[in-house]
């Protein structure tokens, strides 16, 4: 059975608060060099061999992303 | 020769989702203003011909995905959107904004606060409107007190969504003072383009009255909704 991944990040003019109080808790642990950090979610997917890219299309668009705030990229693999 | 309609003749559905919270308020706002609160379930593929629908605050599946996405394609929201495009009245409170929103009745979309925290206090706005159905009975430009309450409570839009919202009058109550969620342009409610369907973050509902909030101010909220199903079965 074909595994999807669908990956969904804000749109990079949607304020990240969440990413942004990661990138200022790394220095705190000694890692540094991170500047920005822009939190989303991962997606794996079991699917049907029948199910068109179409069909994932609008999984993610229609109900994975909201596409007024996230970007989002679908991957077979 | 009929009667003239009354305000009790007004039947407001309220819809219960799993994770839903202020239903029990959000009815007895109703019944405090005169009208007949209709329980409607998630499940329920009509609206048992309710003359307005609350969709009222809460966690609505938990939040699972985005708050609101879930209910947004539950059988009794595709219902709500039927209604909505017919004109029926319709006001998204909280986590029923976000899921008015999601299902595309209104522009925009709410996220996470600025400053990640739950925001829970009495919260003063403006009505910037009231040429809509929820809020006629406001002089326009009132300061109102209304609790707020959530987290996921910063409105964004893009810019040409703001823009139509600004110049069509749409934007319906902005938060005074500090901006307690980052919103843009302090955005707390907006309205469709036919000002039948409102959605706002603060919470009406629980300002009803001096005794269990802190002011009465969102009383006017649902009075408004009858007085516009009243004017729409006389016209």
């Amino acid at each position: 059975m074909p595994r999807v991944v669908v990956d969904v990040v804000p749109k990079p003019e949607i304020l990240d608060p969440q990413g942004q109080a990661i990138v200022r808790a790394l220095p705190r642990m000694g890692l540094r060099g991170v500047r920005d950090v822009r939190q989303g979610k991962h997606f794996e997917l079991d699917v049907d061999d029948e199910v068109d890219a179409q069909t994932l299309h609008r999984i993610a668009g229609e109900l994975l992303a909201n596409p007024v705030i996230e970007n989002w990229t679908v991957r077979r693999l | 020769m009929s009667p003239a309609p009354t305000s009790a003749a007004c039947r407001i559905g309220v819809i219960t989702f799993p994770g839903t919270l202020d239903d029990v308020d959000a009815a007895r706002a109703v019944r405090h203003a005169g009208a007949q609160p209709v329980s409607l379930w998630h499940a329920d593929d009509d609206l048992h011909d309710v003359d307005a629908v609350v969709v009222p605050g809460g966690f609505s599946y938990g939040d699972y995905l985005r708050a609101g996405a879930i209910a947004a394609h539950q059988p009794v929201l595709r219902a709500v959107v039927d209604a909505a495009r017919r004109g029926t009245p319709v006001l998204g409170i909280c986590n029923g904004f976000q899921i008015l929103c999601e299902a595309g009745l209104l522009p925009g979309a709410l996220v996470r606060n600025a400053g990640l925290h739950f925001v829970c206090r009495d919260q003063r706005l403006r009505v910037e409107t009231n040429a809509t159905a929820w809020t006629g009975r406001y002089p326009a430009g009132a300061e109102i007190v209304v609790p707020l309450k959530s987290i996921e409570g910063r409105y964004v839009a893009d810019a040409s969504t703001l823009a139509a919202l600004a110049g069509e009058g749409r934007v319906v109550l902005r938060y005074l003072g500090t901006s307690p969620n980052g919103a843009v342009q302090d955005i707390a409610g907006i309205a469709s383009a036919d000002g039948r369907v409102v959605g706002l973050m603060p919470h009406p509902e629980h300002a009803i009255d001096s005794l269990t909030g802190p002011s009465a101010d969102g009383l006017d909220f649902f009075r408004s909704a009858i007085d516009a199903v009243l004017g729409s079965i006389s016209v």
